[in-house]
């Protein structure tokens, strides 16, 4: 193995949990796939991939309707950065595998693949206490795990193509429904060629305490991944998925392009954590979307560190009467990087709510960029909607957008939407410096301080992880 | 200049076009300037449904069909036109058009003239003052999307006026402009070139209506002030047309060093009416207002785009739009702040306030933020709400009537706006204009 020099240097127990030095991700391990469809897109290849999963006709017909709609969409650089037209569809590899089936029992993981997940801290005491792992090593889910009490439950974890076939009754039903193939022409590219994700049912009543996690990271060079996931809450059941990622360093841009559908049916709650922070060469343009049906509840939480250029605006259908939207949003644009995130809010029923917070912060020459679309139709009463955006900007060169759109019908429906633009008082720097802080340090406590609020609203161990990836980004943007 | 002779070709055509600048062939440069304005306009697409800079848009009524260059007014329109136009008579001097063409001028005193000060119909500004012309005429569009409208007013350009105000002269009566739309079916093009050179202070008012409830037209104006290093200008225009009237006001603003810059935009009439003001911001400490009132009913759709650069370090700009909407009305309003990566100690706001008083109604809202120093206060805020319930039951509590409650409180919403004027016959005006407005309502409903 190419990689023996990046084995571990064994932190102590406690530490690893939490001190992951993702920042340093440029380990890698030997790129031996038994599955690869080859360089390119082209109808072989969909053939490919649906014969290699051994997926029913329907899969590869939706799968083939998903490539005509991919071609013939434009690229959305009227609006979207023209940084877009710098992906090469031709040099991507769309599917690659390590194995056909994810692995079912922690003995059949693959060394090396552990050893990933080693470096990546999937620690010892989250197996034990997270009710089950998905863990995407490329393509395919490589490792899968769920507690025997989560089984009883009726709660279904499984990847997409196990969910398609052995569970169609379920999953068919709201598969591409909640984000169309055409939705736009990532969604398309993604309904096209996707491969491993999560597929969750989470039965009526069942509340599921812990988190559901999937960790995954890219570790080919220009393959993208393309993973898709769909959870369904049935009535009144609660669930909380997290999904982290990192990625190697690699010398060519790698895209990256998931789909998340939601469905919270009524009285259900979804919470979908996410924490990205891909290496600076990736392109990571995702589509997320949830539906939230009557008295139902949708919440995105995400924080966004790294890569080139993501592009997410996760939304929220709010399709039943008193359903609840939100969106909480943190980004970090640092060196070469360009977040530009969002969330959109479709409220569809009357007296439903919604809520967006986000906060992004400018480093260097980073660019950070809010998109926001709300929309209250007519015919619908009682609607609410708060948006706020702030963001922070730390040096003289850094960006900053804000391009909402709202569009208000109706009666007695209301939308507040603020934004702000600001940097570090130098009152505050002074004030930490004087009591002994570099002005490193004290610009990284400020920075804190200003998403300190939506922090809080990760997983503890995420928020711990959070604040030192943003300490990390801080280091030498000053002074 | 007698335009009796034009045939009437639809403005779009190359009939038109060739005959109205016919007689402008000895003025060079002028005429030049008009054809390289029809060969954009030529060149340039309508706006089409997915156009980010016509979002929201219904551009499918967007038209220019139809409308033809109108005959100059008869004699006997010309008096009525001129005694209708008596809104702002404290005014340091009055032009009145009808569809484009002067029909009368009161001008400015001896004192002025003496001091320099320049204030003239356009048409006698071209042969006049051709180097006036060539400095400030049409010199920057507002890239908010309009640039065909403009292409094609740069072409039919020659109604409107010229104010120019030397170096330090102040004055404080405002100069008044009234516009009229008179024949069916005409198009016209009315242009307003403010020049405030430095320390120079200023106020125009210009008013856009309708001599009949039911005349259709096509109104294309565009505007430039420049205003020179502490230099005042203040800008109020009222556009209150029939509601059949096809409107594009496409503005431009430029800010030198400390000049202090007002702008009140009260939108009442039209059909479609799009609004496109762009301010640019030159010089430091630079302090610029823009605010907005709009009260839109039945179908009427208002498209309002904004535009505030800052190019220079320490300047302030303060925008504020608030749009009433009724029945199935529309409103868009898509604002934009840009701080360039020079311009620090920047301080930029931007606030829409929209009151939805109808279930039909809806009101689009696109507060943007382009920052790119980081030194600065830039913060916008956009609301759509209905008529809030607890102050509406403080009325209630008290014996006033609910519809009557209600009429205050809208009534309220508008007043910050009118307030900004400054100018208390400008104001009663906007509040009979505002009233009589909802009055027709009243009657229709009746």
């Amino acid at each position: 193995m190419s990689d023996q020099d990046q084995e571990n240097q064994a932190p102590d127990a406690t530490s690893a949990a939490i001190d992951i030095d993702r920042e340093k991700g440029n380990f890698k391990y030997a790129e031996d796939y038994a599955y690869d469809a080859g360089v390119g897109l082209n109808p072989g290849v969909i053939d490919y991939i649906a014969k290699v999963k051994g997926e029913d006709e329907w899969v590869r017909e939706f799968r083939h309707k998903a490539l005509k709609i991919f071609e013939s969409k434009p690229m959305p650089t009227h609006w979207a950065t023209k940084d877009l037209d710098n992906i090469v569809f031709d040099n991507i590899r769309y599917y690659l595998a390590k194995g056909q089936k994810p692995a079912r029992t922690w003995d059949e993981v693959p060394d090396d693949v552990k050893a990933t997940f080693e470096r990546l801290g999937i620690p010892e005491q989250e197996r034990k206490f997270l009710a089950g792992v998905e863990a995407q090593f490329d393509s395919e889910a490589s490792y899968s795990r769920m507690k025997e009490d989560l089984e009883k439950l009726g709660v279904i974890f499984v990847g997409p193509t196990e969910g398609l076939r052995d569970h169609p009754e379920i999953f068919r039903k709201y598969f591409g429904k909640v984000i169309p193939i055409g939705d736009n022409k990532f969604s398309a590219l993604n309904s096209a060629v996707f491969s491993g994700g999560s597929f969750i049912y989470v039965p009526k009543g069942v509340k599921v305490a812990a988190p559901l996690q999937a960790y995954f990271r890219i570790n080919a060079e220009n393959f993208g991944q393309f993973e898709r996931t769909l959870i369904i809450a049935d009535e009144g059941a609660e669930v909380t998925y997290m999904e982290g990622c990192t990625a190697p360093k690699f010398e060519t841009a790698t895209l990256h392009s998931a789909v998340v559908e939601l469905v919270a049916l009524k009285g259900a709650k979804i919470q979908y954590i996410t924490v990205q922070n891909w290496s600076n060469n990736v392109f990571n343009l995702v589509t997320k979307r949830g539906m939230a049906e009557e008295g139902a509840e949708v919440r995105w939480i995400d924080c966004n560190i790294g890569s080139r250029l993501t592009m997410k605006y996760p939304g929220v259908v709010l399709k039943g009467e008193k359903a609840r939207g939100e969106v909480i949003s943190i980004a970090l644009a640092s060196h070469g990087q360009h977040q530009d995130t969002g969330a959109k809010m479709i409220h569809a029923a009357s007296d439903t709510t919604s809520n967006i917070i986000s906060k992004s912060i400018s480093v260097l020459d980073g660019r950070s960029t809010y998109r926001g679309q709300v929309v209250m139709p007519k015919s619908l009463s009682g609607c609410k909607n708060n948006t706020e955006c702030d963001a922070l900007l730390i040096n003289t060169n850094s960006r900053t957008d804000t391009y909402p759109a709202i569009t208000v019908r109706g009666t007695q429906n209301s939308v507040q939407h603020e934004a702000s633009v600001s940097k570090v008082s130098a009152d505050q720097i002074f004030y930490m410096m004087q009591r002994g802080l570099s002005e490193g340090e004290a610009m990284s406590l400020a920075v804190n301080g200003f998403v300190n609020d939506l922090v809080k609203e990760f997983p503890m161990e995420y928020s711990v992880e959070l604040k030192r990836l943003i300490e990390l980004e801080m280091e030498g943007s000053v002074g | 200049m007698s335009n009796a002779t034009i045939p009437s070709s639809p403005i779009a055509s190359d009939e038109a076009f060739s005959a109205a600048l016919r007689p402008w062939a000895p003025q060079g440069a002028f005429a030049d300037l008009r054809k390289s304005g029809w060969e954009r306009f030529r060149s340039l697409p309508m706006p089409r449904r997915l156009d980010e800079k016509w979002r929201f848009a219904n551009t499918a009524e967007v038209t220019l069909d139809g409308f033809n260059l109108a005959a100059e007014p008869s004699a006997a329109a010309r008096s009525r036109i001129a005694e209708k136009s008596h809104l702002v008579d404290d005014a340091s001097a009055r032009l009145v058009f009808a569809d484009g063409h002067l029909v009368h001028a009161t001008g400015i005193s001896a004192e002025l003239a003496a001091q320099g000060v320049i204030f003239e119909p356009l048409a006698e500004a071209v042969k006049r003052r051709p180097a006036l012309l060539e400095k400030y005429l049409l010199k920057s569009g507002t890239n908010l999307g309009g640039d065909k409208f403009l292409a094609l007013h740069q072409a039919y350009c020659e109604s409107g006026y010229v104010l120019y105000v030397p170096e330090g002269v102040v004055i404080e009566k405002p100069f008044v402009i009234y516009n009229w739309s008179v024949a069916p079916d005409a198009a016209f093009f009315p242009h307003a070139l403010v020049v405030a050179e430095a320390n120079a202070k200023v106020s125009v008012v210009d008013f856009f209506m309708s001599d009949t409830a039911t005349a259709q037209a096509l109104a294309v104006s565009a505007s430039d002030i420049h205003a020179a290093h502490g230099a005042g200008v203040f800008r109020k225009v009222v556009q209150n047309w029939n509601e059949t009237v096809h409107s594009h006001q496409i503005d431009c603003t430029h800010a030198g060093s400390d000049a202090e810059v007002t702008t009140v935009a009260v939108n009442l009439g039209g059909k479609r009416a799009r609004f496109e003001s762009a301010v640019r911001i030159h010089g430091k400490a630079a302090k610029v207002n823009l605010y907005g009132l709009t009260v839109a009913d039945n179908r009427q759709e208002f498209d309002q785009r904004t535009f505030q650069e800052h190019n220079a370090p320490g300047a302030f700009s303060d925008l504020l739009y608030k749009n009433a909407l009724l029945d199935g009305a529309r409103t868009i309003f898509s604002g934009m702040i840009r701080v360039a990566p020079d311009a620090q100690q920047t301080d930029a706001y931007q606030t829409n306030r929209n009151l939805l008083l109808s279930g039909d109604a809806e009101a689009n809202s696109l507060p943007g933020l382009e920052i790119e120093a980081n030194d600065v206060k830039c913060s916008h805020g956009a609301t759509t709400a209905q008529l809030d319930e607890s102050e509406l039951f403080y009325f209630l509590a008290r014996g006033i009537h609910r519809e009557t409650a209600k009429e205050l409180l809208v009534f309220g919403f508008f007043e910050e706006i009118i307030e900004k004027v400054d100018n208390d016959e400008l104001a009663a005006v906007l509040r009979d204009f505002v009233h009589a407005k909802f009055r027709r309502r009243a009657a229709a409903s009746a």
